[in-house]
């Protein structure tokens, strides 16, 4: 059990797919506008990852080969439709959020990436530990990264006023203030890691 | 369980599975879906009609769908005429909608006018403009805010940008989305004019507003009679 427990939290710090590994740099910097905009598509991703582990691992020994990659990417593009269709119907302020990057979720490169690097070795359950672990941490990474351009910004955490708009920069809300903000975050994580300076 | 071999036959047939089973799963989806789906945007459009129309107990009388070419484009461009009874049954006045390219891309809003033509609200359907500066243009021209457009004429002269000569205040460091927002509201404006009223609109001229540049000026003359579908 003790194994399962670590597939989770190796997401999380160790091997935070954002942090640690750079991957799905784009939907990263684009959708952190806001701590909320963060957040949802973080677990967006995560429900898809979870459910494309599981599938893979499911289906790992039926798989030729050959064809492993055309055959992850229907199962990976399945998820996502349906996630964009649900949240269409159900949750249409997150949908019109995050517009075009529910689509994208297809071709990240950390779901394809996981697939192939863990669920088409391991079984259903260490998959769906490990999508839970990486899914969570990338969840943390934009949440996180969200937050603090919303907060310098905007002057806002979550759509809250903490301060008047008036003193917040807006460097922060455009580009460049994703790709500041990013440094300095995979600095401090790094620094909490502990890795040696060489 | 031993890998399935690399042979063709096995890869036909579980790309063939694959499809056929990811195929059904969104067809099942997709049809569960579409009906809140359909709510959902129509409701969106209902409340916005509502807000724009300042009254909470209007019905939508009759939707017009019309796509015409107005002066100084020569592209044909697509509007929404709602025309709007209050709870009375009486016209309350029109909801438009209308697309201007913005700075970012397409910008689409919904405009309500009452009955004399004066805009009783507005509100933004679609947008690409960069957040915190032209994506402000759902606040900015609102009843008490800078940008004031409640209540105005858009066949006024005055219904331009300060910079353009007009007595507009423009969304700072945003005047090209300030621009593309006040076309777009005269557009749908005109466009209703033309759809509704079959002499055409009387458009002020407005060629005494020199501040403003030429080709803006032939935009705001005259109309052409509308290219119906």
């Amino acid at each position: 059990m003790n194994k399962y427990f670590e597939y989770i939290t190796n997401g999380l710090i160790k091997e935070n797919p954002t942090f640690v590994l750079l991957l799905g740099m784009c939907p990263t910097l684009a959708t952190t506008s806001s701590a909320i905009n963060g957040l949802s598509m973080g677990l967006a991703t995560c429900f898809v990852l979870i459910c494309a582990n599981l599938v893979v691992s499911l289906i790992k020994n039926i798989t030729p080969e050959k064809v492993h990659i055309p055959v992850y990417i229907a199962v990976i593009a399945t998820f996502v439709t349906v996630l964009q269709l649900i949240l269409k119907a159900y949750l249409p302020e997150i949908d019109k959020a995050l517009g075009l990057f529910i689509p994208l979720i297809v071709v990240n490169c950390i779901i394809l990436g996981r697939a192939e690097a863990f669920a088409c070795k391991n079984n259903a359950l260490a998959s769906i530990c490990d999508g839970i672990g990486i899914g969570l941490g990338f969840t943390f990474a934009l949440t996180a990264l969200g937050l603090l351009r919303e907060f310098f910004g905007a002057g806002t955490a979550f759509g809250l006023t903490i301060y008047p708009e008036n003193y917040a920069s807006l460097l922060f809300i455009l580009p460049p203030g994703a790709f500041i903000t990013l440094g300095f975050l995979i600095a401090a994580v790094n620094k909490v890691r502990g890795v040696s300076e060489q | 369980m031993q890998k399935l071999s690399d042979s063709l036959t096995n890869m036909a047939v579980v790309l063939t599975l694959i499809a056929v089973i990811t195929g059904g799963i969104l067809a099942y989806v997709n049809h569960m879906t579409e009906e809140p789906i359909a709510n959902v945007e129509k409701q969106a459009l209902e409340e916005g009609i509502k807000s724009v129309m300042n009254d909470p107990d209007v019905v939508v009388a009759q939707t017009i769908d019309t796509t015409m070419t107005l002066p100084g484009t020569d592209k044909e461009s697509a509007f929404t005429i709602y025309s709007i009874n209050n709870a009375e049954g009486e016209k309350a006045g029109v909801a438009v909608s209308s697309t201007t390219t913005a700075f970012g891309g397409d910008l689409q809003v919904l405009v309500g006018f009452d009955n004399e033509d004066n805009i009783l609200g507005y509100s933004i359907l679609k947008t690409t403009e960069t957040p915190g500066l032209g994506a402000k243009a759902d606040k900015w021209f609102q009843k008490g805010e800078k940008g004031d457009i409640i209540g105005k004429n858009p066949n006024d002269e005055a219904f331009k940008v300060s910079k353009d000569g007009g007595e507009i205040d423009a969304i700072t460091a945003s005047t090209i989305t300030s621009r593309a927002f006040l076309l777009a509201v005269k557009r749908g404006y005109l466009a209703y004019k033309t759809a509704c009223e079959p002499k055409g609109p009387v458009v002020s001229d407005t060629t005494g507003a020199t501040k403003s540049t030429p080709e803006k000026e032939t935009q705001e003359k005259d109309i052409k009679t509308p290219k119906s579908k």
